[in-house]
């Protein structure tokens, strides 16, 4: 990549994160809470750009680690006092991770459709557990906690406020791109795109591909599980709703709107997504997704490649 | 507890009655099912329309039931009228998309599903809408009763499963479809006109996930979401049966069915779907082509 | 001659592959056409691309003077291809006779047509009539490639695409394809055949093209070749 590709790439990266930093600053807070829901968004549409993108493995199981990131988040905010934000993001973290692991182990094995629908079903098991077991995760009425503080222990505790909080989960967005990004450019990541263009080649050059795979799942769905984190956080409750594969379909969307493969389109289509649900909400109150899948259904014919597909190339020199 | 101290805590009649409504889900799942191994068979494509357009057949039945009071007609527009959408869908949204990434068609019919059940939400609201039995009454079982209408829904389902095997083994179009599923190129070369087989088998599909959704609606309310249930049920029984395998999906639905079936005795009915997760997930493992298949390939 | 298929420059690619850099060739109404060349030069994908199963990126394909490029694979066989793949490729789940059946069912074919038509299969290979109801897969390798020109056949083609019919067979085999070939010539039908069995090649067909890395090298009489072979060795290593 020729210097001056890098430089107007980070240019446009350092305007664009500029911009992020300073828009609590001006927007309203209704438009402020809408920002940081697209930046958790994205952050679970950019971990699953990692499978569908790089790898090529269509998974609808994100719904499972986003919404066990987010009951493990509220497991530590519920039954550790005072609330910690760290152990949040452990707990959280921990039970993505051991999802992720469950699914990895039994669907890699399984070419394309298979895994999509074994993902899919995935997502459904602990969707019914989690419904079911009310005792212990609230079931229907899922469970409601307090945001914790801002807080180094020993140091300092402050309360998150709207500003804040933006800012801190602009942090963890931009820490994980930047981190992801290093990931599909190292050797790893350019094992995993060749195990997407050609998986028998691959194989037959002598790499272990089931191994890969398990990896990129589990990388896929800590960061799924981190932005449940983030969204328990920011919400501050917690459904069976998360974890219903609809919401997969929902982040695949968002995939497909921005573009697969680019680690930002993803966090570009969950934006234009959802802009386009809350324009459309004014005019058609519930029934926003009629038109929103008509749009999507198109794009799926006429703009495959995505919001941002046209700058695939240039986005991941 | 032991097995036989479980056994012997439920009544008979109780296994009984479970047994048969086993095999009537069954049944019902099996016609739902046979469109959807079709189609996957054919196509490669995971048809996650199917569920709404069993929603929307049922409520085509409402509107011609409450029209003219025939359940029958209702039975029989409803699978008409669906199968029409489905050829249209297919036509317009499937088709453009033949020779690409089957990623693509799946999240196509994906949208397609969010499109319908929004679109049945909106013009029939959230209330549950009810289907009239064409008749009511029981009959004696031993010495239990079970209604009628459970028996004929059974049978039905099995004659148009037996009318459609009969049309794919004899009919002109039914040896084109089948040679279409073995082979799509050389049916090409042998003059097949395979974008129209593709897109009535759409249709095939989409008309008897409609019947059945015409047929299970005394037994449920109607409403928009009911799609939901039956597409995870019937794609673990595509799966389980062997995909494009008609007669694998016949006995998976029964066999998933009764399972649930039984299941629900000691769990919720909630949370008797979990035994069927763990079937697909061994038949997974263990026999991917499918549980049912003759010979794994 | 009577220019029956006309493929001018064809280029076509399987995804980055450049395969067909430029196939031009001819064949006339009811000839016996051979295209020779090493293993993957391109003989496969020209007969597919003619076929139209596989699109070209560039250059046209013409049948009887009408271009046909873009017209899908199944409008073709009906207006008169027929083609017959290396490793046959017969349904193998169906039976002989629905294999058979595929090729009768048009609009435009009569009953009494359908009928002389299958008839002329069964005696030009009286052990499909024997198999008439047993399932495709079942039959032998040599059974299965009369099952595919037979099914071909039932097209009432003006050509044949015939690509290896004989790979794999016993010698008795081979001559009986042999005689179909003449039997179709006989009939005024056309064959593109494309062989590795060189001497076949040279006796049954009147010119011989030969492909090297994705282009037509060289084409003659087989006459001409049948006496100066040193071309062949030259291009095949034969």
């Amino acid at each position: 990549m020729t210097a001056r590709r890098v430089a107007s790439y980070w240019m446009v990266f350092s305007v664009v994160l500029a911009l992020l930093i300073a828009a609590p600053l001006v927007l309203p807070e209704f438009w402020r809470q809408f920002l940081t829901e697209i930046l958790i968004w994205g952050l679970l549409a950019m971990s699953s750009d990692l499978l569908v993108g790089y790898a090529g493995m269509v998974s609808f199981g994100h719904s499972a680690f986003f919404g066990l990131g987010i009951y493990g988040a509220a497991a530590a905010l519920l039954s550790i006092t005072p609330p910690n934000l760290w152990l949040a993001l452990l707990f959280g973290l921990m039970a993505a991770a051991g999802v992720a692991a469950f699914v990895a182990y039994f669907a890699t094995r399984l070419r394309d459709i298979y895994f999509a629908i074994t993902t899919l079903i995935f997502s459904q098991i602990f969707y019914v557990i989690i419904f079911t077991w009310t005792e212990v995760t609230g079931g229907e009425n899922g469970l409601t906690f307090r945001r914790p503080p801002l807080a180094v222990p020993g140091l300092f505790s402050v309360p998150f406020t709207s500003e804040t909080l933006h800012w801190f989960v602009l942090a963890v967005v931009t820490l994980s791109y930047l981190l992801l990004r290093r990931i599909t450019q190292s050797p790893f990541g350019m094992v995993l795109q060749s195990i997407r263009e050609n998986e028998a080649r691959t194989r037959a050059i002598g790499y272990p591909i089931e191994r890969y795979k398990i990896v990129a799942v589990m990388l896929s769905g800590l960061f799924a599980g981190l932005a449940g984190v983030l969204y328990a956080i920011q919400n501050r409750f917690a459904a069976p709703d998360f974890v219903f594969f609809l919401v997969s379909g929902e982040v695949i969307i968002f995939n497909v709107m921005g573009g697969i493969g680019t680690l930002v389109g993803p966090i570009v289509g969950a934006a234009f997504f959802l802009l386009l649900r809350e324009g459309f909400s004014r005019f058609f109150t519930e029934y926003y997704l009629i038109p929103v899948g008509l749009i999507f259904i198109a794009m799926v014919i006429f703009l495959p490649q995505g919001l941002l597909g046209f700058m695939r190339r240039s986005l991941n020199r | 507890m032991g097995v036989e101290q479980l056994l012997q805590a439920i009544p008979l009649d109780q296994l009984l009655i479970q047994t048969i409504n086993g095999i009537v889900a069954g049944m019902i799942l099996a016609l739902v099912a046979s469109g959807l191994t079709l189609i996957f068979g054919i196509m490669d494509v995971v048809n996650f329309a199917h569920g709404e357009l069993f929603m929307l057949g049922a409520y085509v039945g409402v509107i011609i039931l409450a029209a003219t009071g025939n359940f029958w007609l209702a039975l029989l527009a409803a699978s008409l009228a669906i199968a029409l959408l489905g050829a249209a869908i297919h036509v317009t949204v499937l088709r453009p998309l033949l020779g690409r990434d089957p990623l693509m068609t799946i999240l196509a019919t994906f949208g397609i599903s969010l499109v319908l059940q929004n679109y049945a939400l909106w013009q029939f609201g959230p209330v549950a809408r009810k289907i009239q039995e064409p008749f009511t009454g029981h009959f004696t079982l031993f010495y239990l009763e079970y209604p009628w209408y459970r028996l004929v829904i059974a049978l039905l389902s099995a004659a148009i499963i037996g009318a459609l095997w009969l049309f794919l083994k004899f009919g002109t179009y039914g040896i084109w479809i089948r040679a279409t599923m073995q082979d799509r190129v050389m049916a090409q070369a042998m003059g097949i006109p395979v974008p129209w087989v593709l897109t009535v088998v759409f249709a095939i599909g989409a008309g008897m996930a409609a019947a059945s959704g015409v047929l299970f609606g005394p037994l449920v309310g109607v409403n928009h979401a009911m799609g939901l249930d039956w597409v995870l049920k019937a794609f673990i029984v595509v799966v389980v049966g062997g995909m494009g395998n008609l007669g694998g999906s016949i006995a998976a639905s029964i066999f998933i069915s009764l399972l649930e079936s039984y299941a629900s005795l000691w769990v919720s009915p909630a949370q008797a779907v979990i035994f069927s997760f763990v079937v697909l997930i061994l038949t997974l493992l263990f026999r991917p082509t499918g549980l049912f298949v003759p010979t794994p390939k | 001659m009577e220019s029956l298929i006309k493929v001018e420059d064809i280029h076509t690619y399987y995804g980055k592959s450049h395969i067909l850099h430029g196939v031009s060739l001819e064949v006339g109404r009811g000839e016996v056409v051979g295209l020779l060349g090493r293993n993957g030069v391109g003989k496969s994908t020209t007969l597919k691309t003619i076929m139209g199963l596989v699109r070209p990126s560039r250059g046209r394909t013409l049948l009887e003077g009408r271009i046909v490029t873009d017209v899908p694979a199944h409008r073709l066989a009906r207006l008169g291809i027929g083609y017959v793949p290396e490793d046959r490729r017969i349904f193998r789940l169906l039976t002989v006779m629905e294999n058979l059946r595929i090729g009768l069912d048009r609009r435009a074919v009569t009953e009494a047509r359908k009928k002389e038509l299958l008839e002329k299969a069964y005696t030009y290979f009286p052990v499909l009539a024997e198999r008439r109801s047993q399932a495709g897969g079942t039959l032998s390798g040599g059974e299965q490639q009369m099952l595919a020109i037979a099914r071909a056949m039932m097209l009432d083609p003006k050509i044949i695409l015939l690509d290896e019919p004989t790979e794999g067979l016993m010698p008795r085999m081979v001559s009986q394809i042999r005689q179909i070939i003449d039997v179709l010539r006989r009939e005024g039908v056309a064959i593109l055949l494309v062989e590795q069995n060189v001497p076949l090649t040279l006796e049954a067909s009147r010119r011989i093209y030969i492909m090297e890395k994705g282009a037509v090298r060289h084409h003659a009489p087989a006459s001409e070749l049948r006496v100066n072979d040193a071309v062949i060795h030259q291009y095949l290593g034969v």
